[in-house]
């Protein structure tokens, strides 16, 4: 605003937002809980590009030349490692934050395009066991559902130590979503609003967790492989000890990373972002000779075959999927725009995951809602979206002379903000500068 | 290996049977007795049985021993490190010495008795297990306790049962204090019975008359939101 209206400009430290924030916080006294992860604008992988072939690198034909997509996960390790035939996979949600047909949906989606898909907080349901072919049974501070049967029916184990969305920061589910069903999978009374630990109740640092899995592998019979998750604190340092630990692989969740319900605080203020946090993930692995040994997965913020391809780029393996996925089955989509404008929000802006209102029936333990989403189609669609994932990361492999996507390296790339240059730690476009090494 | 057809008693022998062995003979086993030897303070002992079997630990184990019990009888002759009987399910883990740190976490069912003392977070997370300590029991007894019994015949350290849930607390002794929502509770004829079993269970002698209960307070349950838009609303309507 300017001119005759300066006297009347908007404040950029207390601007509209800000103020609307504080009127509700005064109102109700406590602090604002949503899902969905982080809003605020964060570098991401839209700042790097690739580079291409030229001179010195020669393309692979787009649609003819091979160019691989699998992973292994826990070769030489457990006795039935992950074949995964893509490098995509699907993040860990659970039965009670997510309905029993969304999670049906994720398994068929993950199984048509042949990859993992993640049980959550709240224990394994014999419909996700039933309807994925691959699924990694994660093994939380709350141990809500825990049990030896299941852990035997698992294909990998995932130590979740931290989250993108709230490193440092426990589980919570809303009392509106507790039904009998998800009490009792918790072993809760009905209807309380739950908060899960953030801390583990047994092991409490990184030699008690080369124990604990230790403790797991004797379980299962040295059966599947262990993966550790990390919310991106300090990926250097926690990749580090997860590797040492004994992890498999190392999942590296960015603070991009989706939750069902946190604190806002937590959501936008605590950890970095996923493109700082995948070069340091990678150098603690090579120092330890454990890069392409140990598998590191990347999470947080992952939306497009351009994300993916960039992260492998950097030295990841995989990257996992959350929130993309969700939005794959339905979640935030436009044909609902009625029924968000019911709630008060609009389709793209839907963030209230917690309060079990979902119009897409994705993120809600209400029975009406969760039928309106048919399983089939939204796994189709959730296939058709991994299989363009694919096809895109094949493109850009293939267009920097990769005969496999986990040929990419940070050579390919160049950032375009020296920031991006800093943290994924490639030159800035045009110069052979990378910010803090030389 | 044990057949499972009588009542033999197998003795396995940890200085020339690697853990990795011991556990994979009691997974296959069906029944049986099982003595093992020189544990040495060895970790994930026993971890992970599912049949109705015997096994005795002749010694001091190290974390997590019994880890998991879904069936059986697991008996540590000595003393037990962190997370003894660890998501136990049902059976019984009995540690005729002291147990350190997080003695029966998340434990779903069966019992846990442990003769000598416990340390901190006994019982934490603990969802239907039912833990008898002989002694004392250090800090953060019960965190988090969704369901089930722990009975302490010695005292109880600082902030027992914090945000605790529907799991139910017995102290004969001295309680230095109590956590976040857990307040003591009437000692009624039902909690007097179900003291007596446990005791009888877990072959301990006690007067249930001399206990005090504890359990949940209930107002962590729900987020209390002062709204003060509804309360205007409500004054003036």
């Amino acid at each position: 605003m300017t001119g005759e209206n300066w006297h009347q400009r908007e404040s950029y430290t207390f601007d509209r937002n800000v103020i609307a924030e504080i009127h509700r916080a005064a109102n109700t006294g406590i602090y604002r809980i949503r899902g969905f992860g982080a809003k605020r604008r964060l570098p991401t992988f839209d700042d790097l590009v690739f580079l291409g072939a030229s001179m010195s690198r020669y393309p692979l034909e787009g649609y003819r030349e091979d160019c691989g997509t699998d992973v292994i996960i826990g070769e030489g390790r457990a006795e039935r490692p992950v074949h995964l035939d893509i490098p995509i996979t699907i993040a860990g949600m659970s039965f009670g934050s997510l309905s029993a047909q969304a999670k049906e949906a994720l398994g068929r989606g993950a199984n048509a395009a042949g990859t993992s898909t993640t049980t959550g907080d709240g224990g394994m349901t014999p419909e996700e066991r039933g309807h994925s072919k691959t699924l990694v049974y994660q093994y939380l501070p709350s141990r809500y559902g825990m049990n030896p049967d299941d852990i035997r029916k698992a294909d990998a184990i995932e130590v979740v130590v931290g989250q993108g969305a709230k490193p440092g920061g426990g589980g919570m589910l809303l009392g509106q979503k507790i039904t009998e069903r998800v009490a009792e999978m918790r072993t809760l009374p009905e209807g309380i609003d739950q908060r899960s630990a953030c801390r583990h109740p047994d092991w409490t640092g990184p030699d008690d967790l080369e124990i604990k899995i230790l403790e797991l592998r004797e379980i299962v019979g040295w059966q599947v492989p262990v993966y550790v998750k990390i919310g991106a604190a300090r990926p250097f340092y926690d990749t580090a000890l997860a590797v040492k630990a004994g992890a498999d692989a190392v999942v590296v969740d960015g603070m991009q990373g989706g939750t069902a319900a946190t604190q806002d605080v937590f959501i936008e203020h605590v950890g970095i972002p996923t493109i700082a946090a995948v070069p340091e993930a990678v150098r603690a692995m090579k120092e330890l000779g454990a890069h392409r040994d140990v598998k590191l997965i990347v999470a947080g913020g992952i939306r497009t075959g351009a994300d993916v391809a960039k992260a492998l780029a950097l030295g990841a393996d995989a990257v996992s999927l959350g929130t993309a996925a969700l939005i794959a089955i339905g979640d935030n989509s436009p044909s609902l725009e009625d029924q968000y404008q019911a709630l008060g929000t609009t389709a793209g802006c839907w963030e209230d995951y917690q309060d079990g209102t979902d119009p897409a029936g994705i993120t809600t333990q209400d029975p009406e809602l969760s039928a309106r989403l048919d399983p089939v189609v939204a796994g189709r669609r959730l296939a058709n979206y991994l299989q363009v994932l694919t096809l895109e990361v094949q493109t850009l492999a293939r267009a920097n002379g990769k005969s496999h996507v986990h040929n990419l390296e940070p050579d390919d790339l160049a950032a375009l903000t020296v920031e991006a240059a800093a943290m994924a730690k490639v030159p800035l476009a045009g110069t052979s500068w990378i910010p803090g090494m030389g | 290996m044990n057949d499972g057809t009588s009542a033999t008693v197998t003795e396995i022998d940890m200085r020339n049977t690697s853990l990795r062995d011991l556990n994979r003979q009691l997974h296959e086993a069906t029944s049986g007795h099982f003595v093992v030897t020189n544990p040495r303070g060895a970790h994930a002992v026993a971890a992970g049985i599912d049949s109705d079997i015997v096994v005795e630990l002749r010694g001091s184990v190290g974390y997590y021993a019994a880890g998991m019990l879904q069936r059986g009888t697991v008996i540590v002759d000595g003393n037990a490190g962190t997370g003894v009987a660890e998501n136990m399910m049902s059976g019984v883990a009995r540690v005729t010495g002291s147990a350190t740190m997080s003695a029966g976490a998340t434990g779903c069912g069966g019992l846990l008795v442990i003769e000598g003392g416990a340390g901190a977070r006994c019982g934490i997370s603990m969802k239907g297990l039912d833990i008898v300590v002989g002694g004392d029991i250090g800090h953060m007894g019960a965190f988090m306790a969704q369901a089930g019994n722990l009975v302490v015949l010695g005292d109880a350290d600082h902030h027992l049962g914090d945000s605790i849930y529907e799991a139910d607390l017995f102290v004969r002794g001295d309680v230095a204090s109590l956590g976040a929502d857990c307040e003591e509770k009437e000692m009624s004829a039902e909690d007097v019975d179900l003291l007596t079993q446990l005791l009888e269970r877990a072959q301990m002698t006690a007067d249930p008359g001399d206990f005090r209960h504890f359990g949940s307070a209930r107002q962590l349950y729900n987020f209390h939101p002062d709204d003060i838009n509804s309360e205007v609303a409500e004054a003036r309507s």
